[in-house]
């Protein structure tokens, strides 16, 4: 039990006649970085959220570092944390100030100094006294990512963690959160689109399509099981309703 | 259900960075007031001259300015914080954080309580140079009198909150006009029984009418009402709790609907 991060069993999401999630059983290793991968819509946004406790699942049931997410969600928060683009931070707020309240909310101890420690690290001293709604999009990716590893968690949930940033921002940011997760042994799922960032940081995928996990296991096992020669084209055979390639992979 | 007086200092410091960072922020809240209060004001000292009733009650309306403001910036302090939160779309990483859905109710009721000290003390000093008129005068009564609007301005800030998060920004301007529907019913500037017979039934059901009875028992008669004290009291117990069953069951709802992640501008 101790081995696992996350564990989802019959997990159902339903939005009135929506189906968003449809059933879906998985489990995270502890200390992996596993890749939750889809279209628009697939449900992996609401996947996320089940795991956090912002969305109640409609049916099922979720463990998170050992605890029951239905009824100890308060247990786990403070060891959990997380980022998105689908939501922000108070714009009019400077970042240290932004980053002092998560510190806060989240009982960091001597969070003066981890705030300045992020920002050494994140390479955003120069910016933490301006107000966040002024920082171009690659700054609030960083700052972003500075909250969601203010409170060290052991599982950080990222939902398109690096859509917005440059390629050099990009590739910088993806060492960077695979350096936190190999010295702190912190469990990631991460939603993604680019296949390229999931090849190079994830042990273990999950491709979800109309709410249902179609395929799962490590990036070149999939693609060998697909015949392909990247997880790109898997995720578009699948994507795509490729007849043969399934059937081979089926095979 | 453990808390954290840590977390709810969070979420206060997090609308005090905002006020402090936002001039234009600071001064709205004394602006209303003080403006409300020269008018008032104004129009007391010039009917002063003019009737011996109105002469006797100079203090009432002045009085009554104040308390409403306490009342009204009460309900807006509140709910204008919540909607601070769904114009950064921060809702979502707030409820990702382990801050208990209680824990942020206590803080926007501070922050509220903070908005009304910096708007409505000013307003109530300035009278007293302006006018040679003190409601600090008024004693021991006042306290009782600022607390109950302030908690009943709380409540119905924390109600209609609520009713925002359930339906979204489309239903942002109830933060502002919700409590103008209290204004005619309770009695601010006149008694009760000036209302018809059968709405004062419904005037006497909140706890600011009460309030403003007790103001006015107070400033001309020279008795405090404790009975209406009691029952402001009583009342304001109901309609928090009351206020706060709807907030943690539509928080659900919320949790339910997924609304915790789509809210924004």
């Amino acid at each position: 039990m101790q081995d696992v991060a996350i564990r989802a069993e019959g997990l159902v999401k339903r939005y009135d006649s929506v189906l968003a999630v449809d059933g879906i059983s998985f489990t995270v290793p502890r200390g992996a970085i596993v890749a939750l991968l889809g279209g628009n819509g697939a449900g992996k946004t609401t996947t996320i959220g089940m795991v956090l406790g912002l969305l109640l699942p409609t049916a099922g049931a979720i463990t998170v570092l050992g605890e029951d997410m239905l009824k100890h969600r308060y247990r786990v928060l403070p060891r959990m944390n997380f980022s998105s683009p689908y939501v922000e931070l108070p714009k009019r707020l400077s970042v240290y100030e932004n980053l002092a309240i998560y510190a806060r909310l989240y009982g960091v101890r001597n969070w003066q100094n981890r705030i300045r420690g992020l920002a050494d690290e994140l390479q955003m001293t120069d910016i933490l006294d301006r107000p966040y709604g002024q920082l171009s999009s690659g700054q609030k990716t960083r700052v972003a990512i500075a909250k969601s590893l203010v409170n060290e968690p052991d599982l950080l949930l990222l939902d398109e963690p690096t859509a917005s940033l440059d390629p050099d921002t990009a590739d910088w940011v993806r060492g960077y959160l695979r350096g936190y997760q190999e010295q702190r042994r912190a469990t990631i799922l991460m939603a993604s689109h680019n296949m390229v960032e999931v090849e190079r940081m994830c042990q273990q995928v999950m491709i979800m399509k109309r709410g249902r996990v179609v395929a799962e296991g490590a990036p070149a096992e999939l693609i060998a099981r697909y015949g392909r020669d990247t997880l790109e084209d898997v995720f578009l055979d699948i994507a795509r309703d490729r007849r043969n390639a399934l059937k081979d992979a089926a095979q | 259900m453990t808390g954290s007086a840590g977390r709810i200092y969070a979420m206060v410091l997090r609308h005090v960075y905002l006020y402090r960072g936002s001039w234009p922020r600071l001064a709205e809240l004394t602006y209303w007031p003080l403006m409300q209060m020269l008018t008032w004001g104004l129009l007391s000292q010039f009917l002063l001259t003019n009737s011996s009733l109105v002469a006797q009650a100079f203090g009432v309306f002045i009085a009554a300015v104040l308390l409403w403001d306490v009342l009204f910036r009460g309900n807006v302090g509140v709910a204008v914080s919540f909607l601070e939160e769904m114009w950064a779309r921060n809702l979502g990483q707030l409820f990702a954080s382990p801050l208990r859905p209680w824990e942020w109710a206590v803080a926007l009721v501070t922050v509220a309580l903070l908005r009304v000290v910096v708007g409505v003390v000013p307003a109530a000093v300035l009278c007293i140079p302006l006018y040679h008129y003190s409601i600090f005068d008024m004693g021991l009564p006042l306290l009782g009198f600022f607390a109950n609007l302030m908690a009943f301005g709380a409540a119905a800030g924390v109600a209609v909150s609520a009713i925002v998060l359930r339906y979204g920004m489309g239903a942002e301007n109830l933060a502002w006009v919700a409590i103008f529907a209290v204004a005619p019913l309770t009695g601010v500037y006149y008694p009760v029984a000036t209302l018809p017979g059968w709405i004062q039934p419904f005037a006497w059901a909140l706890p600011s009418t009460y309030v403003f009875e007790g103001m006015r028992d107070v400033l001309l008669n020279n008795v405090f009402r404790t009975d209406f004290f009691v029952y402001a009291v009583l009342l304001n117990v109901v309609y928090s709790a009351a206020a706060v069953m709807v907030f943690l069951h539509i928080f659900r709802i919320a949790r339910v609907r997924g609304l915790l992640l789509q809210m924004g501008e």
